[in-house]
């Protein structure tokens, strides 16, 4: 119970990690002096005690003197050492007594170890009955006693125990504390990890190699404490898990943490509980660091698949190449050291391999081509030096019996140390490409005689353009001057047609004195022909000048009824000799014309004419409307002889008349109308033609009311 | 009747008409006509010879023939319309060409009138009436 309360205390007053990190101190402590060293210094450091001193008994020399302490000179430290054959003395009665002993410093002048300043000494024993194994001095001397202190001198009794324990073995013989020594140099120049634990799993011995794993000392990263605190609970679980029969190995993976590399360590714990009779049953815990076996094992499996795949991809090219060589469709040969082949392709087969059964010839051919190609090959080998050889051979296709020129080149292939390990070679079939040289020299031949006659009949070409253009010029100089020349024989023909007309005029106007009937009626005939005669001049002297371009177009505003009227009073004589009835129709709304007026009149005079040479009976009408906002259409309707559908546009050629015989029953050059149509396109109008046989006919006139130049 | 009129002394007071042509037949045939209806006529048979008459006869209109030799009608009314003697005689210009430019050359040459050949006598002497008035017709025409 008291024990008990000691530690609730202690964990109210010390924090608790302070308390296992003594303990873990402790535990790794491997003699008493430094394990009442480390109690020692943790009261100082935890407690607030000035001055704390473990004195530790001897019961062989029968003295009680300080070991270890801290706060002391190390004058003090020496001098302290007593009898324990003197029962009076207060230090020597305090080893006895169960519970702490306050001093004060001037109680007794024995006790002066910590000058005048006041303490407490606390037993330090495993029990009560057990000798006392010395006193832990602590100074000043708290009230109540310190809990913690008694707590520290428990904790160390324990330790010192062990530690006595072991050292009790070792003092018994100097041959078991070198086998000790030699022992110790064992475990800890094992590279596998060795750890005994007691049956409760505290570490009682471990080796250099397991401390790295489990043990942290006080100065180390937070990181590697808690790998390390890691490391001891999957140790304690992987321990636990196992019930241990006595003498018997448990076998089990351990995964831990390199606390210095924090990387995954695989080990395997072999477990095997041992039993001591001094210090009980235990664990001697083996571990085999095997991370990197089974890193050589994934290594292996991964070399071994790579071997595979490598293998695989060897023998994939390996085909690959195979294909290639015989898809390559020049013969490719590939020869040993000594000349003789040891592979080549489809296109290499058919020159160098005899068929079963084939013919004399192409036996021959084959051991002609394979003489031309060792020989070849062997003017490569006979030189030292060159690595490779172009040369031409003249092969047969031993099927055909066709010859063959072939390129070669051979190539030496040498191996890492520049041993000649084989000879590659490439016939290249020249053929085609004599084939194409010489077809390309045809067809240069062929090019250049193409140029050459290109080059003539272009020169061919032009020589004629120019006589065309030549004949062009000529024919216009022609036709100007037929132009010309017809515009003078027409004043030619005026001249003396002007004497007949005036004459003929005079002399029936009675110039000359009164005519009897007979001669009346010839010069009547005479003045008539000539008429004619001056209309045919003027008809050929319009088309002259419309044909070259000599017609001028003067637009003038004009009035159209009035110019109606005027038609008609010129045409007035004929009028009224035909006996036809003649109307007009003119809209009141006619707007002024502007047109070339004189060119109209003779449109409509012509019409007019015509109207009434081919009509016999009946009316003759002029009628004039107007054709949307912008023309008007002048028509001249006869109830005449008509014209037959099929020559509508026969009668507007030049020199046409429908009935082309020459006993023709109407007289005219056939050139009025085409003279019409033309003059009426030169108004930028139309002259068109309606008409049934018999009945009658219709031409209309249809013109820009408002002609623009 | 013809030889009446024919043998009728011209009265001073009608009018003269210089007829002006190279080629006899037309330059008569107009000058009887004219004679005919009444008018007194003189002839030139070229240029130099109308500009000589008209400057000693100054007669009433000139008739005169565009294409003619020595001087033609064009220069030869040039000069009559540049004269101031002669330059109010009326020019009433024939022409056997009807191309034109004929006309409006004649024009700018001085012509009041341009007549295009075949001209009938009748229709000659509307013309010339029109510029000049002229003798009461002594007959209806024939």
């Amino acid at each position: 119970m008291a024990r008990e309360s000691v530690a609730v205390a202690i964990r109210s007053s010390v924090p608790a990690d302070a308390k296992l990190a003594l303990l873990e101190e402790l535990q790794r402590c491997k003699d008493a002096v430094s394990a009442a060293q480390i109690a020692a210094d943790w009261l100082t450091t935890h407690t607030g005690a000035e001055k704390t001193v473990f004195a530790a008994t001897d019961h062989i020399r029968g003295t009680l003197g300080c070991i270890a302490g801290s706060g002391l000179t190390p004058r003090q430290f020496k001098r302290f050492c007593l009898s324990l054959d003197d029962p009076t003395h207060p230090l020597v009665n305090a080893l006895t007594n169960g519970s702490a002993t306050a001093f004060q410093g001037s109680h007794d002048s024995r006790v002066t170890l910590f000058g005048e300043g006041s303490f407490t000494a606390i037993r330090v024993g495993r029990s009560e009955q057990d000798p006392a194994l010395g006193l832990l001095l602590v100074g000043p001397a708290p009230a109540p006693p310190h809990r913690a202190a008694r707590w520290v001198a428990d904790t160390l009794a324990a330790s010192l125990t062990r530690l006595s324990a072991r050292d009790a073995i070792l003092e018994e013989d100097p041959r078991l504390r070198r086998e000790h020594a030699l022992l110790n140099k064992i475990i800890n120049a094992a590279t596998d990890p060795i750890m005994f634990t007691n049956m409760d799993g505290q570490l009682i011995i471990a080796n250099s190699r397991a401390e790295l794993l489990f043990t942290a000392p006080d100065d180390v990263s937070e990181g590697r404490r808690r790998a390390v605190q890691l490391n001891n609970m999957f140790f304690s679980a992987a321990l636990s898990r196992t019930a241990l029969g006595e003498g018997e190995a448990g076998r089990r993976e351990l995964l831990l943490v390199d606390p210095t590399e924090g990387s995954d360590l695989l080990f395997e714990l072999l477990s095997t509980v041992v039993s001591d009779p001094r210090e009980g049953a235990g664990v001697v815990s083996i571990l085999r660091n095997i991370t990197d076996l089974r890193q050589a094992t994934r290594q292996i499996d991964e070399n071994y698949a790579k071997l595979r795949a490598a293998e695989a991809e060897i023998r994939a090219e390996r085909d690959r190449l195979n294909l290639l060589i015989d898809s390559v469709a020049d013969p490719i040969i590939v020869t040993d050291q000594a000349g003789e082949i040891s592979l080549m392709n489809n296109p290499a087969e058919r020159l160098f391999t005899i068929v079963p059964g084939a013919g004399e010839d192409a036996q021959r051919i084959v051991r002609a081509n394979d003489a031309h190609f060792t020989s070849f090959v062997s003017g490569l080998l006979s030189t030292g030096w060159e690595l490779t050889r172009r040369g031409e051979i003249g092969l047969v296709d031993p099927n055909t019996g066709k010859a063959v020129p072939v390129e070669a080149l051979a190539a030496k292939m040498l191996s890492d140390i520049g041993e000649l390990t084989a000879i590659v070679t490439i016939l290249h079939d020249r053929t085609e490409a004599i084939e194409r040289a010489q077809l390309y020299e045809r067809l240069k031949l062929a090019s250049e005689e193409l140029e050459g006659k290109v080059q003539s009949a272009t020169a061919e070409l032009a020589r004629q353009n120019e006589l065309l253009r030549r004949q062009a010029l000529e024919l216009e100089q022609a036709s100007a001057a037929k132009s010309q020349f017809l515009a003078n024989v027409s004043h030619e023909l005026r001249t003396p047609l002007n004497a007949i007309l005036g004459y003929a005029a005079m002399t029936l106007q009675g110039v000359s004195g009164e005519l009897i009937a007979p001669q009346r009626r010839n010069l009547s005939r005479i003045d008539a022909n000539a008429r004619h005669l001056l209309t045919l001049i003027n008809e050929i002297l319009d088309i002259t000048r419309i044909e070259a371009g000599r017609m001028p177009i003067q637009v003038v505003p004009f009035n159209l009824p009035e110019l109606l009227r005027e038609v008609i009073s010129e045409l007035e004589p004929i009028i009224v000799k035909s006996g036809l009835e003649l109307n007009t129709r003119v809209p009141t709304d006619l707007p002024t014309i502007r047109s070339d007026r004189q060119k109209v009149k003779q449109i409509v005079v012509n019409l007019l004419s015509n109207a009434l040479k081919f009509t016999h009976k009946g009316s003759i009408t002029i009628k004039v409307t107007t054709v949307g906002s912008h023309s008007v259409a002048i028509d001249v309707i006869d109830t005449g002889i008509g014209i037959p559908k099929a020559d509508f546009d026969k009668i507007f050629e030049d020199f046409r008349q429908v009935d082309s015989t020459p006993r023709r029953a109407y007289g005219g050059t056939g050139l009025g109308l085409s003279i019409c149509r033309r003059l009426a396109s030169m108004l930028r109008g139309t002259l068109k033609v309606d008409s049934k046989l018999g009945k009658g006919s219709t031409f209309t006139l249809t013109l820009p009311a408002v002609l623009k130049k | 009747m013809s030889a009446v009129r024919k043998s009728m002394p011209k009265s001073k007071d009608e009018p003269l008409v210089l007829v002006v042509d190279d080629f006899a037949d037309a330059r008569e045939m107009y000058g009887e006509y004219l004679k005919f209806c009444g008018f007194r006529v003189a002839e030139a048979q070229n240029g130099v010879e109308a500009i000589e008459k008209a400057r000693k006869l100054k007669p009433d209109l000139i008739l005169m023939d565009l294409s003619m030799p020595i001087i033609d009608g064009w220069e030869a009314t040039r000069r009559l319309k540049g004269d101031p003697a002669t330059k109010a005689i009326p020019v009433v210009a024939l022409t056997g060409h009807a191309m034109t430019g004929h006309s409006e050359s004649a024009k700018s040459a001085g012509c009041d009138v341009v007549i295009t050949k075949p001209c009938l006598p009748h229709d000659l002497i509307k013309q010339i009436r029109k510029v000049i008035g002229g003798p009461q017709k002594k007959k209806a025409s024939a």
